[in-house]
């Protein structure tokens, strides 16, 4: 196996004002263009493993390296130099801030990283290129973004995620406020242009039926040895 | 920062209408604070411009301050007249350059009258030692002329020829001189200070239209119409005040001593510079309370500010998650919401100084009318732009309450706000 995307160590993390901890992985990887569906119920603790990959929570115990780099061993506004530069995000619903055109959204990680910027080329060009292949039309971009139906906004938010092309791609349930036939494209155009991007992506759902497609499912009872309510 | 401001000023605008509201809060409490200001500075000025060159204010003994602004500002209540023979002495004295008598009383659609004589148009000095000059016309000669001053004219729409009446008093409403009208003969040019607002005649002239008149009103029956006043003894009985010019200014205190010790009746010698500082001492704590007051408007103004910034806040979390996931740090965060409070209080104070010039053109006409305040239309000066860089100041740092609770919560929130 090459040298993993991602790749955690003995991680523990508890949240400060619980007993129990609520994650505890021995051993997880991500390889570079792997595509990793990982499922698991509500409250599994999901959404808090992917915001120690994004390094906004350090864990207590344990190592997270992304592209080789470890985390614990970056200052807190490194981590977020190191996030905007190398990771994408897309979340559940409300990726979008309100008060910018679709176009400025998508730009957003490109006027906090030189780095995204830069592997952009021409930052408009690339977020009108990713925008047509995301299937939205061009009399939208300069739309607020509140104006889009909630489908567009997620593809939208992949968009961004897209942008620059950061080596990871994470999505934290972006279908769920979607109808099953959307669900289904949204995900197919997903993971091609992750594909495309040579992005690794890791796709959290607790919807199964999502998995189709994806390369490589994890269970988070498989990777968590903490039991989290 | 620069990559932040784009972002700031989207974000403000997206709550234009609350934001917009607490703008006009500040720009009103910065008017108020400019506008007191600048009522202060320009009231100094028009006071300290009003006059020079006059060495001495001779007049009843009574305060100082009292005596300087009836004399010269026409400003507060009428001090006693003093006797013309006692005008006469300070004529004769050999320290004496020139004398100025001044009587007041009268009044003309509420612009006071003064009667003077012809040493007013030579010796009397404002500003910085410069002289009165007519902008049409000529001085007063014939018995019922009148010279008016620039602000008279042009308020009353008065020219050269127009037939004018005075009143008795200095009411509105007090009895006229009805039989003895007065044909405008000059117009002064504008100076800026009280003469602007006086109507100058002779005070043969004054004598003449009282000449019919005993304790304030006509003597019931007995007219004496105006072709035979001159038949009368027009030499005045008493004056207000004497403006006095001396030989050498330093004769200046022998010269007040002098007048103090006048033996026929109490007199009184002020020296103006002397009188007007003693107005400014009295001034400045009235000053400084108003200034105290309109800074502690500006306060409010910026708690408003912080309020409704920091209400705002909780609508906020889910914008501020998503800019944290894409690559802004949290002290961006501070900093945005740092840069929005400090542009508004910057939009605000600008929007202040602007309404301030506004207020200034419209209702400086007003003023001068009324209150003999004489607002300039200036560039904000530098005790002004000292103020502004306060409130600008004082602004930004309150703006750093909640940009401190941005950074709080987007640390606490991490991407995933809970709303
Ligand atoms: N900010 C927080 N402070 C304290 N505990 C938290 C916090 N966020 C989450 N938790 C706890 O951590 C556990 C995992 O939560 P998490 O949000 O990661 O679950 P999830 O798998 O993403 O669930 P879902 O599918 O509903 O999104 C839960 O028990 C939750 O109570
Ligand atoms: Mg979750």
């Amino acid at each position: 196996m090459p040298q993993p995307v991602l790749s955690l160590e003995n991680l523990l993390f508890r949240w400060p004002d619980q007993a129990a901890a609520c994650l505890d992985i021995a051993d997880f990887q991500v390889a570079a263009d792997e595509q990793v569906f990982i499922h698991g119920e509500s409250g599994s603790g999901k959404s808090t493993l992917l915001n120690l990959i994004a390094g906004v929570l350090t864990p207590q115990r344990g190592n997270i390296a992304a592209l080789g780099q470890p985390l614990s061993a970056l200052s807190a506004a490194a981590r977020d130099r190191f996030r905007v530069d190398h990771i994408g995000l897309i979340f559940q619903q409300f990726n979008l801030i309100p008060y910018l055109s679709v176009l400025d959204n998508v730009l957003l990680p490109c006027r906090f990283s030189a780095r995204r910027s830069q592997r952009a080329g021409d930052p408009k060009t690339a977020a009108a290129t990713l925008l047509q292949h995301l299937d939205l039309d061009a009399s939208l971009w300069r739309r607020p973004a509140t104006q889009l139906s909630v489908g567009q906004q997620q593809r939208v938010a992949a968009a961004r995620a897209l942008i620059g092309q950061p080596e990871i791609v994470i999505a934290d349930e972006p279908t769920s406020a979607l109808d099953a036939a959307r669900q289904t494209a949204f995900l197919d155009l997903l993971r091609r242009e992750c594909a495309a991007a040579n992005a690794a992506l890791l796709f959290v759902s607790h919807d199964l039926r999502l998995a189709e497609g994806f390369g490589r499912r994890v269970e988070m009872g498989q990777i968590n040895r903490a039991t989290t309510a | 920062m620069t990559h932040l401001l784009p972002l700031a000023l989207k974000s403000a605008w997206n709550r234009r209408y609350t934001l917009g509201l607490t703008l006009i809060a500040i720009a009103l409490s910065v008017t108020l604070l400019l506008g007191i200001e600048r009522v202060r500075q320009d009231a100094r000025d028009s006071f300290a411009q009003a006059v020079s060159g006059t060495d001495l204010v001779v007049g009843a003994r009574s305060s100082p301050l009292q005596l300087l602004l009836y004399a010269v500002f026409r400003i507060g209540e009428a001090s006693n007249n003093i006797g013309w023979d006692s005008a006469q002495a300070l004529v004769a004295h050999p320290a004496v350059a020139w004398t100025i008598p001044l009587s007041l009383g009268d009044s003309h659609r509420s612009f006071p009258v003064l009667g003077t004589t012809p040493a007013y148009f030579e010796h009397f000095l404002y500003g910085d030692k410069q002289a009165l000059k007519l902008a049409q016309g000529k001085r007063f000669v014939g018995l019922f002329d009148v010279v008016l001053g620039a602000e008279v004219a042009e308020r009353l729409g008065y020219h050269l020829g127009d037939k004018i009446t005075l009143a008795h008093g200095i009411s509105e409403d007090g009895p006229e001189h009805g039989d003895k009208p007065f044909s405008v003969v000059g117009i002064l040019a504008r100076t800026g200070t009280p003469v602007d607002r006086t109507l100058h005649i002779g005070l043969e002239a004054l004598e003449a239209i009282h000449l019919d008149w005993q304790g304030g009103a006509p003597i019931p029956g007995f007219a004496i119409p105006p072709e035979l006043v001159k038949k009368f003894n027009l030499t005045p009985k008493s004056v207000t005040a004497v403006l006095v010019g001396l030989n050498t200014r330093a004769g200046v205190f022998a010269m007040q001593r002098y007048v103090a010790n006048y033996r026929d009746e109490p007199l009184m010698a002020v020296l103006p510079g002397v009188a007007l500082s003693q107005l400014w001492e009295m001034m400045a704590i009235a000053e400084r309370a108003l200034l105290a007051i309109s800074a502690l408007v500006v306060v409010v103004s910026f708690a408003g500010l912080v309020a409704v910034v920091l209400a705002g806040l909780g609508e906020r979390r889910r914008e501020l998650a998503i800019l944290r996931a894409n690559g802004a740090r949290p002290r961006d965060l501070l900093t945005l919401l740092a840069l929005e409070g400090g542009a508004v209080t910057l939009a605000g104070a600008l929007v202040g100084l602007m309404l301030l010039t506004l207020l200034t053109a419209v209702l400086g006409p007003w003023l001068e009318a009324q209150y003999g305040l004489l607002l300039k239309l200036a560039l904000p000066s530098v005790e002004e732009l000292r103020l502004l860089g306060w409130v600008v100041l004082v602004g930004t740092l309150a703006s750093l309450l909640p940009g401190y609770r941005a950074y709080r919560l987007s640390l606490a929130d991490g991407l995933t706000p809970r709303v």
